[in-house]
């Protein structure tokens, strides 16, 4: 592989001249000949039209493509994740509200570690969210089933990356330019690709939340484990672990205050990409706040985003303080020695 | 066939070490590989036989490569160049399963910053070689705990290694080490953290346990009475290179070069040179003996006759175990073999 590495300079070069000749050959406004672009300089002024690399035609094509062929595959992870949304979503509407209530200020009091404070402000929290306006009550189920299953899709698929990337330097050369790519698209660039995959719904929004929220975790992930002091990896090579026992027994455990660090950033993003989602007619509390903008109604707007803040703060919270229990477990830092 | 060789072992650290490697050969030193090409030597032709049952000590200054050398003896370091290997075995050849199994039951490790696990109690890092072994829990702490006990630590197996001092987590080290049972230990600065009392007694339980066990050691130290009373032999590293190996007499009596001499200066020769080395043959000795004289066995240390001789001017006859006298040892023998600095030809000529 090193030994090709001084031709990589030639086949860009190479590339790059094919692509030029492409865009000249495939276009329409290409001039008569091609002697006429060495007598008559006026296409230096302003960008000549025919220098025009046909990219959109041919991502068009294999977007086409895409659906026509894999639509069946598309189809099934629709039909997938819009079943479990539906059924999570009426069994959580179902619910009376206060037991509802209760259970989420229990979850924040268990994953806080009976911390009073925490689980206090939670409970504040949650109840606003119905005291703003009614109507939220619902919304907000909507919005966070979307957030919890856009979040077990990244954790599935994103942790077991991460631990790749991590393993293998070849995989992470190769993974990293595709999540800054991720991480630098326009959220709208996937959005609305996402309807035309999964339809109008919850489906693309858990989709974008998967584009926009994954990479940070993967990227946590990798950190986390490389992390790991070099001579404890060492340690349980030499006692002869094998790579799933070096994995599951060392690095894991004490990479996992950086992966909660990942999964709780990926709440957070999770969460934006939904309110952001509602433009494309995701439903959720993030359509309020459009509802309002709409309308010009400045107080409408600012209440759903005071839910929204509150939602964050819950989920927030919860994982943060999860996080920080996973991270005294591993270092053992004793609460009262503090 | 020696426990352990090493043969030729060249390693350099950095982005294309292959390419550096002939520069090496040729014999650019370490410096200017570093400051022409960014690469760092490790190790720089080293070869080394261990023998069954003997402890081979490393010394060298820090960076001279001593834990990149004991590192390649596991594997936890591939070799630019050159050959490992152990009880014949091929270290290079092993395939994942083999070398799994390999480390698993040949070898153990002692690290130098101590490489426990922070998640883990004492007995559970105790037992972690065992653990990976597929030992059940019961078994596992059992040995863990005659360790945890060899090491005198008992009362604290279920701390977690940050609640204890460095020395304290240096025996965990050591503990875990031991728990396997494994023929070879390999021991990077094994005693370095542990205090003064603490680090006499762990040598001595050491060489005790050599006695019975007859283990094969490489360990590393900084320290060169630690290095005198543990190795039967010891190499010196300087940079990378291995300067001499030999016996602790050899290195004292002849350094090979400024370097080791630098190492040796400052030995308590008393302490480390027995009778046997410095005395002169019975059938050579053509001196004036004086009127008394007091019998010294000849695996004695001069520090354990030398009061003696102050106080009563008498020549030493030295005696082996059933009393036969084997040579004689003077003034003149006595103030050589004291004085630092002297030139050494006349050990090497009694060789
Ligand atoms: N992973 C590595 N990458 C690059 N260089 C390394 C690496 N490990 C060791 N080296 C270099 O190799 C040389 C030898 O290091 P080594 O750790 O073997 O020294 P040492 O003799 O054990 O020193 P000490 O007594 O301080 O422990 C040093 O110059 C060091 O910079
Ligand atoms: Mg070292």
């Amino acid at each position: 592989m090193g030994k090709y590495k001084k031709y990589f300079n030639l086949i860009y070069l190479l590339v790059f001249i094919v692509m030029v000749v492409v865009a000249y050959t495939t276009s329409k406004y290409r001039p008569e000949s091609v002697s006429i672009l060495f007598t008559d300089f006026s296409w230096l002024g302003n960008w000549p039209k025919w220098l025009d690399f046909p990219l959109m035609p041919f991502l068009n094509k294999w977007f086409d493509i895409l659906i026509v062929k894999y639509g069946i595959f598309f189809e099934g992870i629709n039909f997938f994740l819009l079943g479990l949304y539906t059924k999570m979503k009426n069994f959580l509407v179902d619910l009376p509200w206060p037991l509802l209530m209760i259970l989420v200020i229990a979850l924040a009091f268990f994953a806080s570690g009976r911390n009073t404070g925490t689980t206090i402000m939670v409970a504040f929290c949650v109840f606003f969210l119905g005291f703003l306006s009614p109507r939220y009550w619902d919304k907000c189920i909507m919005t966070t089933c979307i957030v919890v299953i856009g979040m077990l899709l990244c954790l599935v698929i994103g942790i077991p990356i991460g631990i790749m990337m991590a393993r293998n330097k070849k995989v992470r050369n190769a993974l990293l330019p595709i999540l800054d790519l991720m991480q630098t698209i326009p959220s709208f660039c996937y959005l609305i690709p996402g309807i035309l995959l999964f339809g109008l719904g919850a489906v693309p929004a858990i989709f974008a939340i998967f584009v926009y929220a994954v990479p940070p975790l993967i990227r946590l992930t990798d950190l986390g484990i490389r992390l790991v002091d070099k001579e404890v990896v060492e340690a349980a090579e030499a006692f002869g672990a094998s790579k799933k026992q070096k994995l599951w027994g060392v690095q894991l455990p004490l990479a996992l205050p950086n992966i909660m660090q990942g999964i709780n950033q990926c709440t957070m993003m999770s969460l934006a990409m939904v309110v952001i989602a509602s433009m494309i007619g995701t439903r959720g509390i993030g359509d309020e706040v459009l509802l309002g903008l709409q309308q010009l109604n400045v107080g409408m707007a600012t209440e759903a985003g005071i839910a929204i803040v509150l939602l964050a703060i819950i989920f927030d919270r919860i994982t943060q303080s999860y996080g920080e229990r996973m991270q005294e477990r591993v270092h053992h830092i004793k609460k009262k020695l503090k | 066939m020696s426990k352990i060789e090493i043969k030729n072992v060249y390693k350099i650290f950095g982005e294309n070490p292959e390419k550096i490697l002939p520069m090496v050969q040729k014999g650019a030193t370490k410096e200017e590989i570093l400051e022409e090409t960014g690469h760092t030597i490790g190790l720089d032709n080293v070869s080394i036989n261990v023998e069954e049952g003997e402890t081979f000590v490393c010394m060298g200054l820090s960076g001279s490569g001593k834990s990149t050398l004991i590192r390649h003896i596991n594997r936890l370091i591939d070799p630019t160049s050159g050959q490992v290997s152990v009880e014949g075995t091929n270290v290079m050849e092993l395939n994942e399963k083999n070398l799994i199994d390999f480390r698993r039951h040949r070898m153990s490790m002692v690290f130098q910053r101590f490489g426990l696990f922070p998640h883990k109690t004492v007995i559970q890092n105790v037992g972690y070689g065992l653990e990976v072994q597929g030992k059940k829990i019961d078994e596992r702490n059992k040995i863990a705990m005659e360790k945890i006990e060899a090491v005198g630590l008992n009362g604290f197996e279920h701390q977690y290694p940050n609640q204890l001092s460095g020395g304290m987590q240096q025996r965990v080290g050591l503990a875990r080490a031991l728990a396997t049972n494994t023929s070879i230990m390999l021991m990077d600065e094994a005693f370095s953290a542990l205090d003064p009392l603490i680090r006499s007694d762990m040598q001595k339980q050491l060489i005790d346990l050599q006695a019975q066990l007859k283990k094969t050691i490489v360990f590393i130290t900084h320290d060169l009475d630690e290095s005198l009373r543990l190795g039967d032999h010891i190499g010196i590293l300087n940079d990378g290179k291995l300067v001499q190996v030999g016996t602790p007499i050899d290195i004292i009596m002849n350094p090979a070069d400024d370097y080791v001499s630098a190492f040796v200066k400052d030995v308590n020769r008393a302490k480390v040179i027995k009778a046997k080395i410095i005395m002169v043959s019975a059938n050579k000795f053509n001196g004036s003996k004086n009127i008394n004289t007091i019998k010294v066995n000849e695996d004695s240390f001069i520090d354990e006759f030398l009061p003696k001789v102050c106080l009563t001017q008498a020549t030493i006859e030295v005696v082996d175990k059933s009393g036969n006298i084997k040579g004689y040892i003077t003034d003149k023998e006595l103030s050589t073999a004291l004085t630092k600095n002297h030139s050494n030809g006349v050990f090497k000529s009694q060789k």
